[in-house]
C-alpha cells in the first residue's frame, strides 16, 4: 500500500533536483556584469518610488475565505460519491441535507455581496 | 530494490517527455497562432523551424542572471522550482497506455498506480499556485504584486467548479460497478453505458473552462495580462528562471489535457487497442497523444479568439455562473447513479 507512494516520492526528489540545477547552473554559464540600472524594479520607464510591500485591496482576502469555506466542503464530497452506489437513497438524501446547509450559506454570501468586486 | 530501478526509470522517462512535449508544445503553438494570423511562425532554425526551441533553450541557458537588489532572496530564487516541481510530478498517476506483459512481467505505463490518484492530481495542481504567488510577492514590484494577488484569487475561485465537477465524475464511476472509485486507472477502464458518455460530455466545456483558468491561458491570462501588468508576477524574472515558470505553464496544459482526455474521452482507448500487448500499448499511447494533441490545439485556438476578460467579470463568472451549474451538474448525477446505477 505505502510502497505505491514510493515512485511518486522518487520522481519528487528527480525533479527537485531537475529544478535545482536548472536554476544553479546559469549562474555559472552565463555572463555577469550588473550595474545599477539592472537591479532596480522594472515599472516601464518610471523610477520607482514606493516599495510594493504594503497593503492591498481587501476583497482578495475576502475571496480567499470564500474559498476556504466551500473547498473543504467540497472534499467532503469525494468519500461520499465513492460510495453513494452502495447508500443508494440513504445517501443521497444524507447529502441533501448537507448541500441544503452548504446553499443557505451560498446564497447568504450572494445577498451580502460578497461575490461583488469594485 | 527492484522498484526503486524500474521507478527511477520510468521519473527519468516522464520528465524528460514532459519537457520535450513542453519545448515542442510551444512550437505548436507559435506555428499554430502564426497561421491563425496568416503569418508564417518560426521557420529559420532547422527544416520548418523544427529546430526553435533547441535554440531557445540554449539562449536562456546562457543569458545574463540578474538577481535584484530589491527583492527577497531566498523565495525569489525558490519559487520557480516551487511552480515546476508540482507540473512535473503531477503527471505521475495518469496512464499513458494499458499494461503490457513482457517477458513474463507485467509494465505499467504510469509511474504510479494509486487509489486516490484523481485527489493526487487536484492537491499537486493546487500547490503550483504556491510558485506563482511568491514569485510575485517576492519580486517587490507593484505589477508583479498585482499579478499574484489576481493569480491566488483566479486559481482557487475556479479550483471550486472543478472540484466540485471531479466528484461528479467520480461518483458516476458508480455506474456499471460495485463501488466508485479515484484511481485513473480504473476509470479508463470502466465501461460507461452511451448515456453516460453524453452526460459526461455535457460537463466537458465547464471543466475546460476550468481547466483554462487554472493555467492561466488566455482568455483567462490576468495574471499576466502584458498591456496592463506588463507580464505579472514573472516581470522582475530573466533567462532560465523565466523559463521556468514558462515550463510549469505549459506542463501543466499538458497535464490538463490529458487529464480530460482520461476523464471524458477514454484516456488510451480507442479501436485497435489489444490490452496486454506490446502493440496495443503502443497504439494506446498513440491515441492518448492524439487526445492530447486535439485538446491542446483547443487551448491555442481559444487563445487565438478570444479576448480577454475583465478581472471582475472573471470572478464573478466562477462564483456566480460556474459554481451554481456545477452543483447542480452533481445533484443530477447524484439522482441519475441512485435511479438508475
Amino acid at each position: 500500500m505505502v510502497l505505491d507512494y514510493l515512485p511518486l516520492l522518487i520522481l519528487f526528489i528527480i525533479a527537485a533536483g531537475f529544478a535545482a540545477i536548472a536554476i544553479i547552473l546559469p549562474t555559472v554559464l552565463g555572463p555577469r556584469n550588473p550595474n545599477k540600472m539592472k537591479q532596480e524594479p522594472i515599472e516601464s520607464g518610471m523610477i520607482p518610488f514606493m516599495q510594493a510591500w504594503r497593503r492591498f485591496p481587501v476583497q482578495y482576502y475576502m475571496v480567499a475565505m470564500l474559498f476556504i469555506i466551500f473547498d473543504i466542503e467540497v472534499i467532503f464530497f469525494y468519500p461520499w460519491a465513492v460510495v453513494l452506489g452502495k447508500l443508494k437513497l440513504f445517501g443521497l438524501i444524507e447529502m441533501a441535507i448537507f448541500l441544503g446547509i452548504l446553499l443557505i450559506g451560498y446564497f447568504y454570501v450572494w445577498r451580502k455581496g460578497a461575490f461583488e468586486w469594485q | 530494490m527492484e522498484i526503486l530501478i524500474i521507478s527511477i526509470i520510468k521519473s527519468l522517462a516522464l520528465i524528460v517527455i514532459l519537457l520535450t512535449g513542453f519545448a515542442y508544445l510551444t512550437y505548436y503553438e507559435r506555428k499554430l497562432l502564426a497561421r491563425f494570423h496568416v503569418r508564417l511562425g518560426p521557420n529559420r532554425a532547422g527544416p520548418r523551424g523544427l529546430l526553435q526551441p533547441i535554440a531557445d533553450a540554449v539562449k536562456a541557458i546562457f543569458k545574463e542572471e540578474i538577481v535584484p537588489d530589491h527583492v527577497d532572496k531566498p523565495v525569489y530564487l525558490l519559487a520557480p522550482a516551487l511552480a515546476l516541481i508540482p507540473a512535473l510530478v503531477a503527471f505521475a498517476v495518469i496512464p499513458v497506455a494499458p499494461a503490457m506483459t513482457l517477458f513474463g512481467r507485467t509494465i505499467d505505463f504510469a509511474v504510479a498506480d494509486i487509489n486516490v490518484a484523481l485527489l493526487y492530481v487536484v492537491a499537486i495542481t493546487s500547490v503550483g499556485t504556491y510558485g506563482v504567488i511568491l514569485g510575485g510577492w517576492s519580486s517587490n514590484n507593484n505589477y508583479s504584486l498585482l499579478g499574484a494577488l489576481r493569480t491566488a484569487s483566479q486559481m482557487i475561485s475556479y479550483e471550486l467548479p472543478l472540484g466540485i465537477l471531479l466528484a461528479a465524475i467520480v461518483l458516476s464511476t458508480n455506474i456499471g460497478r460495485e463501488m466508485g472509485t479515484l484511481s485513473l486507472h480504473e476509470i479508463v477502464l470502466q465501461d460507461r453505458p452511451w448515456w453516460l458518455w453524453l452526460w459526461l460530455w455535457l460537463a466537458f466545456p465547464v471543466f475546460f473552462i476550468g481547466v483554462l483558468a487554472e493555467s492561466n491561458r488566455s482568455p483567462f491570462d490576468l495574471p499576466e495580462t502584458e498591456n496592463e501588468l506588463i507580464a505579472g508576477f514573472q516581470i522582475e524574472y530573466g533567462g532560465i528562471k523565466f523559463a521556468l515558470f514558462f515550463m510549469a505553464e505549459y506542463i501543466h496544459m499538458i497535464t490538463g489535457s490529458a487529464l480530460m482526455a482520461t476523464l471524458f474521452f477514454g484516456g488510451w482507448r480507442g479501436p485497435f487497442v489489444v490490452p496486454g500487448t506490446w502493440h496495443g500499448a503502443l497504439i494506446g499511447f498513440g491515441w492518448l497523444f492524439i487526445k492530447i494533441l486535439a485538446l491542446l490545439f483547443l487551448f491555442i485556438w481559444v487563445r487565438a479568439s478570444v479576448p480577454r476578460v475583465r478581472y471582475d467579470q472573471l470572478l464573478h463568472f466562477c462564483w456566480k455562473f460556474l459554481t451554481p451549474l456545477s452543483i447542480a451538474y452533481l445533484v443530477i448525477t447524484a439522482v441519475i447513479v441512485v435511479f438508475a446505477g
